[in-house]
């Protein structure tokens, strides 16, 4: 984990009500964990902003993006069938 | 990626591509250097003035005039500190530590807004500032939301929904100065005038001796110029300011004519440009107080970030 004497880079996300998906809100320094949860509450949610908070050591994060590998997601692109207005329905179907 | 001649010139296109078409560019996203650059500046020396923002009205915390003005302070001066976080946590992704730009701060090699240099000597600064200088910023911040880096725009977005409080806060203090005796009045009305000249310096230099606005224009990490900004702020708050019947320091304000939405566009004097760069400079009132401050404060931290470290280190072994 990379550090200098700030501690490490923690990534933030909250969830804004119950049911909600976890929104990544953007980033704390802490030296472990309970500190980068309670730094998120306190520079994240002073509004009640959320019901629910994240942080994931950032250098545990992997990613990948479309426009550094763009045959990535290419897989997908030929598929239409696996969208339901690619299918033709008889005359008469009221809701499907 | 491997960097040739070739590709660069392809990446390049393909950036511009992405800026005409208001896609945001993200942290691994391939930039050009110099557009780096200017953020790394620019989002640093926004998050430097959050921080050293929260001096001028610090002072006050104790000598808030009711508990609920002092509540209401304390969170305002919460939330800065929070938006210098955000900032710096913006700043990050494009691949300087949070350190290095503390210490670029304390280097001198690194600016934060001017208009902190400025002393708040009583309490209706404090209105003052809330309104004036927090107005000014949110015009600035509103305009920023749109910015073409990723990081930087979503960061706006948050501090925004928070300024209004400060803002509203502070007109409040001077509305409610303009309802007292005489003598509060007096003291409303001298805080603007201290305050309207350094609100205004804080939109920058004229566009035309502005040198980096172009690129930054044209990378859209600015999406309004200068000037455009301080008219905009100027027709907002001088219709405020009559409201309580306060006046701005500036005899040539006249009405000349209308904008889109019906409302005034006002004529006004140009700013001092020589106290402008003298502060720039480093020779306002307060430069070298905020500065020290800052330092001090962040040496008398050390032995806390220390310790932490060291119990981070060992809990690693464990
Ligand atoms: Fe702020
Ligand atoms: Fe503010």
């Amino acid at each position: 984990m990379g550090t200098e004497n700030q501690g490490p880079v923690w990534e933030v996300f909250i969830q804004t009500k119950p049911g909600q998906p976890y929104k990544h809100a953007g980033s704390v320094h802490a030296y472990d964990k309970e500190l980068a949860i309670e730094n998120a509450r306190d520079v994240y949610t002073r509004r009640n902003e959320g019901t629910s908070l994240w942080v994931v050591p950032s250098d545990q994060i992997v990613a990948v993006s479309a426009s550094e590998t763009s045959s990535f997601f290419e897989p997908a692109d030929d598929k239409i069938y696996r969208h339901p207005t690619f299918y033709n329905l008889p005359d008469g179907v009221k809701q499907m | 990626m491997k960097e040739t001649l070739e590709n660069t010139a392809e990446l390049l296109k393909e950036f511009e591509a992405k800026i005409d078409a208001e896609i945001k560019i993200e942290p691994r996203d391939w930039m050009p250097e110099d557009y780096r650059k200017h953020l790394i500046r620019q989002i640093s020396q926004h998050a430097h003035s959050e921080v050293i923002g929260m001096q001028p009205e610090g002072n006050w915390i104790s000598r808030a005039p009711s508990l609920r003005a002092k509540k209401i302070l304390l969170a305002k001066i919460q939330d800065e500190g929070g938006h210098g976080l955000y900032l710096y946590s913006a700043a990050e992704t494009l691949g300087v530590s949070r350190d290095q730009y503390i210490q670029w701060l304390h280097e001198g090699k690194a600016k934060y807004a001017s208009v902190f240099n400025y002393p708040a000597l009583n309490w209706a600064d404090i209105g003052a500032i809330g309104w004036l200088v927090d107005g000014a910023a949110i015009t600035n911040q509103v305009s920023l939301q749109r910015t073409s880096y990723g990081p930087y725009s979503r960061a706006m977005v948050r501090i925004c929904k928070e300024e209004s409080f400060h803002q509203r806060q502070g007109y409040e203090i001077m509305w409610k100065m303009m309802q007292g005796t005489e003598d509060q009045q007096r003291m409303a009305q001298d805080a603007i005038d201290r305050w309207w000249w350094p609100a205004l310096m804080m939109f920058g230099p004229h566009d035309s001796d502005s040198p980096r606005t172009s690129n930054a224009v044209k990378w859209k990490i600015k999406r309004e110029t200068n000037d455009r900004l301080r008219e905009k702020f100027i027709n907002k708050t001088i219709p405020q300011a009559e409201l309580i019947g306060l006046k701005v320091p500036d005899s040539a304000i006249k009405i000349i004519g209308q904008d889109a939405m019906g409302e005034n566009m006002y004529e006004h004097s140009d700013i001092n440009w020589d106290e402008f760069w003298s502060v720039v400079n480093g020779n306002g009132p307060c430069n070298e107080q905020r500065l020290n401050h800052h330092i001090r404060a962040h040496e008398e931290g050390a032995w806390v970030r220390e310790c932490a470290l060291t119990y981070y280190e060992k809990s690693k072994e464990k």
